[in-house]
């Protein structure tokens, strides 16, 4: 069954008349007739969850906005995308922009938001130029701003402004987010508080993705019910899968969750060049544990059945290797990735990530032993859970999962290394380098 | 170097900060600005910022600092930042990086001493689909492989009379 509900094959649908011509800006006029509560109840019965990375649900997390409209309140749009393997919002700014806005006019009205920003990384200058042309758009139509009020005939109205980030991967973060747009450096707040009580300048605060605003339109105009027949019922709807790697149609593709990830890669993505074997595969950018390539024959690409494997959704961003992947190489770079996006808040991570980069360079230069595997997990379980934000966990767990899964591969790589207890308390502390093969012991 | 904005860019300035309950938070827009006039943001540039949006020196340097798009030294008219991340190096980032320097004669993160080059390893662009990418300047260079890539280096340069 082929659904778009978010990239549709419609030319030019990024132009407003076109978007209006197929009914754009008539869900909000349907929204409006609504209690603000009742679109959170329909947005709840949808099961929508967030497609940012951490899944959780949309509608619950509206609940928590205090319903006392006298007070700002502030809905922020999460465009940062800066996971390795992630390249779906900028399809939605590119090809959809007004559907969002339109999700974001519904949202903002749905939690009492009177002000909204766009947060989107500051590398993608183009891509915020087509959104500030979409946005200006809509405003001249009167859709968004004090016009609104007009155009609607209701007394209420938000202002969506766009907010560029500078190159900060901590900032899609959504406490690191609210910091960077209140002027400070992106360093992840303490929670609790939520930002549902004590968001931007400490005013109630949610922070949503650009995917999972652009579905509400969908949710309202067909019902909750029908979205959640979409797909898999415990998170149902259409993913943007980024595919990219050892692919030959590298690419984004809207499919239903609960897809195989084998279709994805083959019948979607075009298979594998030179009908290679697949060696592992990252099922939703880089923090995510990578599994083995003869783990994916029937798994379904959605949020349960990933976590059956020991993986998790993240944000759809599919990395594919194949078999001649050098997977210390990769393990390296990911590790570097973390090293350097690390705000350096908190010392396990800022650490942490620096410790187990160079172990990994000492490996990918051939002088690891085999002792360093076991450290690499030591130090990554040392920065697991103990950090403010979960970038201590996504430095920590591609390091753990990749060296559990692969530990084969990566045993070729390091030396053995055999500590031998000496009687001699002196030198008991002594490790002696033993070679592999010549190891023989005599039987007398 | 004097940093200055013209009434027009402080007017600017002023009315984004209208979108905000507090001033601060256009402080990126300002130092986006500086860096655009000025190629990148010095000392004078850090001074200059905390002098219009009364913030401190200590608190502008630590934001120019934490984000990796500023760049507190001169770089080269072309700023040729190559994505290496996992997507771009499992389809030849590091190569493409290798054959950068080799045909500029500078290593990742020096400028050519023409000021035309500079050559960055940045983290990932979110081009994944369409790895490997340079982004130059403002725009993202995309499914490159050595040949396109020397052509584009080549037309750069003629374009600057070399």
């Amino acid at each position: 069954m082929e659904i778009k509900l978010l990239l549709k094959d419609i030319p030019d649908y990024h132009r407003i008349d076109v978007y209006k011509a197929h009914g754009g800006y008539e869900i909000i006029r349907k929204a409006l007739q609504m209690k603000p509560d009742d679109i959170i109840e329909e947005v709840k019965k949808s099961n929508l969850r967030g497609r940012g990375g951490a899944g959780f649900p949309t509608g619950l997390k509206w609940s928590f906005m205090p319903k006392d409209n006298s007070i700002p309140k502030f809905l922020c749009i999460n465009g940062d995308e800066s996971e390795p393997g992630s390249f779906k919002d900028r399809q939605i700014f590119e090809f959809n922009p007004h559907q969002l806005i339109e999700g974001i006019l519904i949202s903002a009205y749905a939690i009492g938001a009177q002000t909204c920003y766009i947060y989107i990384r500051g590398e993608y200058f183009r891509w915020i130029e087509l959104m500030q042309k979409a946005l200006d758009d809509a405003y001249a139509h009167g859709y968004v701003g004090e016009k609104f009020k007009e155009t609607f005939g209701v007394d209420f109205y938000t202002n969506i402004y766009i907010h560029r980030g500078a190159g900060a991967y901590i900032c899609g973060e959504e406490s690191a987010l609210m910091n960077s747009i209140e002027g400070k450096r992106g360093y992840p707040r303490v929670k609790p508080p939520f930002p549902a009580q004590n968001g931007l300048w400490g005013y109630p605060t949610t922070i949503n993705n650009v995917e999972t605003i652009a579905n509400i339109p969908i949710i309202i105009e067909k019902g909750g019910d029908w979205f959640r027949n979409i797909g898999e019922p415990k998170h149902p709807g259409t993913l943007l899968f980024g595919v990219s790697g050892h692919v030959n149609k590298p690419g984004v593709y809207e499919l239903p969750t609960g897809t195989l990830l084998t279709d994805i890669i083959y019948k979607y993505a075009g298979g594998i060049p030179g009908n290679k074997k697949i060696k592992c595969v990252i099922p939703g950018g880089t923090s995510v544990p990578p599994i083995r390539g003869d783990q994916i024959e029937g798994l379904k690409m959605d949020a349960e059945s990933l976590k059956e494997v020991g993986s998790a959704i993240g944000t759809g961003g599919i990395i594919v290797m194949d078999e001649d992947t050098d997977l210390v190489k990769v393990l390296a770079r990911i590790t570097k990735f973390y090293w350097h996006e690390s705000c350096g808040q908190c010392t396990p991570c800022r650490e942490g990530t620096g410790w187990m980069l160079k172990i990994l360079n000492r490996i990918l230069h051939g002088k690891g032993t085999s002792k360093d595997l076991d450290l690499l997990i030591d130090v990554a379980n040392n920065i697991e859970g103990h950090t403010i934000c979960a970038l201590g966990d996504a430095a920590a767990w591609p390091v753990k999962y990749m060296i559990e899964r692969f530990r084969d591969e990566f045993e070729q790589r390091v030396e053995r290394e055999i500590v031998i207890d000496i009687p001699n308390k002196v030198h008991s502390l002594r490790r002696t380098k033993i070679p592999l093969t010549p190891l023989k012991i005599s039987s007398n | 170097m004097e940093i200055r904005f013209t009434d027009e860019e402080l007017q600017k300035i002023e009315s984004l900060k209208t979108r905000y309950l507090k001033p601060d938070s256009v402080i990126l827009e300002v130092l986006y600005l500086i860096q655009e006039k000025y190629g990148f943001i010095s000392y004078e540039g850090i001074k200059y910022a905390s002098k219009i949006l009364d913030i401190s020196e200590e608190h502008v340097y630590g934001i120019v600092s934490f984000y990796s798009m500023f760049n507190t030294k001169p770089i080269g008219k072309y700023h040729l930042q190559v994505c290496t991340n996992v997507s771009c190096m499992l389809r030849g980032a590091y190569e493409l990086l290798h054959k950068l320097e080799d045909e500029l004669k500078i290593k990742a993160g020096e400028t050519t001493p023409d000021g035309l080059f500079t050559i960055s390893e940045v983290e990932c662009l979110g081009s994944c689909g369409t790895a490997p990418v340079i982004q130059i300047n403002k725009d993202y260079l995309e499914n490159l492989n050595e040949d396109k890539l020397m052509h584009v280096l080549n037309d750069l340069k003629k374009a600057y009379g070399n």
